[in-house]
């Protein structure tokens, strides 16, 4: 082979400006991590146990019929089936009459809607008020379209004695979430159920964020995407369905989350053709086509959850159940050893205080890792379990606010979450003998 | 300060919904009256929001509208591919997550195809970005590399998302066209050339990138070595990067041989070649490809990538993954896709050649590419009552749809605003489709005299 060793002499920086800042990913160092390391991976998002039979079945039923077609290009703002199927089932729920071609817009995965929301809408001198902590990629969108992201924090107030936490306790300051929306306010980034908390916000909570965006015209990104996974009976209220908030509210869902198929791809926007027509704009110029395949089988999965909506065998129904028992095992197996675990109301994550183990990753004060990053890291080369650490969830400028927690997800099988508690337990084991 | 009723208790959430249903209602109304919505699109995508495919995509799904417009083939794409894909299906794993920048089984194999192809080592993890289709990867190294203040040189005709997708980066769009040699009489896309002396006088300090698409879309041209020496002697010069668009790569056909402008010396260091599956494997509905270029490059279009969509599906990039082992195995056998696929699409070529001259048009036979202009204007038809101010070309597409149940996509869709003039005589038609498609054309096509 040929071997070039010259480097292109560029006189400036070849990358473009708005790269700056944003290059660095928790999650490609932490991936990699959890790769080479880990022997049960509470890591990142994604479930470890099989999507369900009608979905792959309708992916397997698409593939084989005669139709060879679903190889090729579909409908670039979204394949026929699916927009029509999610106009119908999501106009149910928010009480409104939704046009498939002009209230949806299917994208790559939850994560292609927030880029084309904030290239859509956020200009150079943009204010965006995100809540902390955040999924990460709000933060690094917005810079990358030129926009200020403003933080506001979910701030834990002391449970009552005697009980754990819960996702519950972090709150939202009111007089301190008004005092960040300016003249230059564009949008907030509202994530219910969020991550990595698993907070719910209650109908109180976001009728409060729908005054304010209302009093100061501003747009709401509402990340849905752990929609369906909430427990104890507890509701998720769609923001969009508030008073004043429909013609100013992108809702963004996904397929992944939904139907536990996060490698498809797939997720939504819903909101006002006046809104949605920008995203198209921003998606025609972008990727234009999403692949028409999985687009084909996700349609068919919401029909069969259209017609067994509220019953027991829907999904909806069955999912946030079998994941609530889940919750629950995690908890108890981070209690039995002294982790203090935050009972989430929703999503699949789950946060801890590791206070108690703090002794076995010495702090190192000079360090400008935050403390949990050290813990996490070490916890997954020494004891082959992967978590992420809290403050990945935070801005630079907080990042030192909450160092004692990592979040765990426990969308993983029975016998991944038995085989962690065994590391915990022998763990707790050495810490005390 | 209205605030929704709480008094839904007892009549559940229904109720409650379509009381607030009603009161956001009202609210809209006083809302509209006092303040005016400022929330338009940002200066980014101001202009960028009409699209030729909208406009004939529309049009042409009429099913009793022969469509020879769009680019996608209506032949099957092959069985060992598609079987690739129902395999993965059953695969638990491969419905989870995979590699942000590509899934190692994927790019593992795109390197060993194209080390073999451009003789050089090709690091799978380092110089190579899988994103959503070509169209992503040339997003990708748009968004990596180019900004304010640039400028980009783009050959016209130019595949149409090259012009919005520069401005979106805000910098400013150079056009230079491709000029046909034999003063307007073109039997063959090799007719169309760059003036060198044309070329060179677009480049200046500003100018940051020139986007090259060989084969090319929509003439079919393949340029040769030398005509790809005079652009690698200028981005060498001017110290500019060159964004290789090489869809059509393996689609050349007989007496032509596709270069890679990233071979020629001092290029390697400064292009970021794209290729796609979709066109690669006739799968254009998987939407994957790829950019491949030296690190220092790709780094780039990874920061975006992992800004933008962070990863791609995870089961068709398996599928495709074991697609490009069979054929790199075979890469020199005649039996190989890579180069079947172009001995069947020559075929069709040369059917879609004749067919056009017997009906009184002027095609210019594309050495590359599944595409074909036509110089329309031998048929003198007469639109100027037609009431619009569109382009010939568009005009007549749009009576040839109407008139002849035909559809093709006008070339001007694929100029900038200096040269609608010089190609809005011709007319872009796609003969990536299966004989039935070509035999309703025939029909037309000889008919065609006859109305």
């Amino acid at each position: 082979f040929l071997s070039l060793p010259l480097q292109a002499k560029m006189s400036r920086l070849v990358q473009a400006r708005r790269l700056e800042g944003i290059d660095k990913n928790v999650w490609v160092e932490f991936v990699k991590l959890a790769a080479t390391y880990s022997k049960v991976n509470l890591g990142q998002g994604f479930p470890d146990f099989p999507a369900p039979d009608f979905l792959r079945e309708a992916f397997t039923r698409a593939l084989g019929g005669e139709n060879h077609m679903l190889h090729q290009y579909t409908r670039a703002f979204g394949h026929p089936p699916l927009v029509k199927v999610l106009a119908q089932f999501f106009g149910k729920l928010l009480g409104q009459d939704l046009d498939p071609m002009n209230n949806v817009m299917v994208t790559v995965g939850a994560y292609q809607a927030l880029f084309c929301c904030f290239q859509a809408f956020v200009d150079e001198g943009d204010e965006v008020i995100i809540i902390e902590p955040f999924f990460d990629c709000y933060e690094s969108m917005v810079k990358m379209a030129g926009g200020t992201p403003v933080f506001v924090p979910l701030r834990l107030k002391a449970p009552k004695d005697g009980k754990l936490m819960s996702s519950a306790d972090w709150q939202l300051d009111t007089a301190e979430l008004a005092s960040k929306f300016s003249k230059r306010t564009k949008a907030i980034v509202l994530n219910s159920p969020n991550n990595p908390l698993g907070k719910v916000f209650s109908r109180g909570e976001l009728e409060l964020i729908a005054d304010l965006c209302v009093k100061n015209d501003v747009l709401c990104i509402s990340d849905e995407v752990y929609e369906w996974l909430v427990y104890d009976g507890k509701e998720h209220i769609r923001i969009a369905s508030l008073p004043g908030m429909w013609d100013r509210t992108v809702i963004i869902g996904s397929a992944g989350k939904t139907f536990s198929a996060t490698g498809w791809k797939v997720g939504w926007t819903l909101g006002p053709d006046r809104l949605l027509q920008h995203l198209r704009t921003v998606h025609q110029n972008s990727v234009y086509h999403c692949a028409t395949i999985a687009q084909e089988a996700v349609a068919q999965g919401f029909q069969r959850e259209l017609m067994l909506y509220g019953k027991p065998d829907s999904y909806f129904v069955q999912l946030p159940r079998q994941l609530q028992q889940k919750r629950d095992c995690l908890v108890r197996s981070l209690e039995a050893v002294g982790m203090k675990p935050i009972i989430p109301q929703g999503t699949y994550f789950l946060v801890a205080d590791i206070s108690e183990f703090k002794s076995d990753v010495p702090d190192v004060p000079s360090s400008d890792e935050p403390y949990d990053y050290r813990f996490a890291k070490w916890m997954i080369k020494n004891k082959g379990l992967a978590a992420i650490p809290l403050s990945a969830f935070f801005s630079e400028a907080h990042k030192n606010n909450y160092t004692n927690f990592i979040r765990f997800c426990f969308a993983k099988e029975d016998a991944t979450l038995k085989a962690a508690n065994d590391i915990l337990q022998k763990w707790k084991k050495e810490k005390t003998s | 300060m209205l605030f929704a009723s709480r008094s839904f208790c007892c009549h559940g959430i229904r109720t409650y919904q379509l009381r607030t249903y009603l009161l956001s209602r009202s609210i809209k109304h006083s809302a509209s009256a006092t303040m005016a919505f400022r929330h338009k699109n940002t200066r980014r995508i101001e202009g960028l929001d009409s699209n030729v495919w909208v406009e004939f995509t529309k049009v042409a799904a009429d099913p009793s509208i022969v469509n020879l417009g769009q680019g996608l083939p209506d032949i099957s794409p092959p069985s060992y591919v598609k079987e690739e894909l129902a395999k993965v299906a059953a695969v638990d794993r491969l419905n989870q997550y995979t590699r942000g920048f590509g899934h190692p089984s994927l790019v593992k194999a795109l390197s060993q195809v194209y080390e073999r192809v451009c003789g050089r080592k090709i690091d799978p993890l380092t110089d190579i970005l899988v994103t959503v289709g070509a169209y992503g990867s040339l997003f990708s190294t748009i968004q990596a590399l180019i900004e304010e203040g640039d400028e980009v040189i783009i050959i016209e005709p130019f595949y149409d998302c090259y012009e919005p997708m520069v401005r979106m980066a805000g910098a400013k769009p150079v056009f230079i066209p491709l000029r046909c040699k034999n003063d307007g009489n073109s039997a063959s896309s090799a007719d169309w050339v760059l003036d060198p002396a044309e070329l060179a006088s677009k480049f200046n300090s500003k100018t940051k990138a020139i986007i090259l698409n060989t084969p090319h879309n929509p003439i079919g041209k393949v340029f040769t070595q030398e005509e790809l020496q005079v652009i690698a002697d200028l981005c060498i010069k001017h110290d500019t990067l060159c964004i290789s668009d090489e869809v059509y790569e393996w689609l050349v056909y007989k007496g032509n041989k596709h270069i890679k402008i990233a071979t020629l010396p001092g290029m390697w260091e400064r292009t970021v070649t794209i290729g796609s599956a979709g066109k690669t494997y006739s799968v254009t509905g998987w939407k994957l490809g790829w950019s491949i270029g030296p690190e220092n490059l790709i780094k780039h279009l990874q920061v975006v990538h992992q800004n933008t969509l962070y990863t791609c599906p995870t089961p068709l990039q398996e599928a495709l993954a074991q697609a490009f082992c069979t054929d790199y195995k075979r890469m020199d056998d005649p039996d190989c896709y890579f180069y079947s696929l172009s001995r069947e699409l020559e075929g069709k070529r040369d059917r879609m050649a004749r067919l056009l001259k017997e009906a009184g048009l002027k095609p210019v036979v594309p050495d590359g590419g599944y595409f074909m202009i036509v110089d329309v204007s031998t048929l003198n038809v007469d639109l100027s009552n037609v009431d619009e101010k569109q382009p010939y070309d568009y005009k007549f597409v749009k009576w040839m749809i109407a008139s002849k149940k035909l559809s093709a996509i006008p070339l001007s869709a694929f100029c900038g605003p200096e040269t609608k003039k010089q190609f809005e005589k011709y007319i872009r038609f796609c003969f990536i489709k299966k004989d039935s498609t070509l035999d309703a054309a025939e029909v037309i096509l000889k008919n065609w005299n006859k109305q």
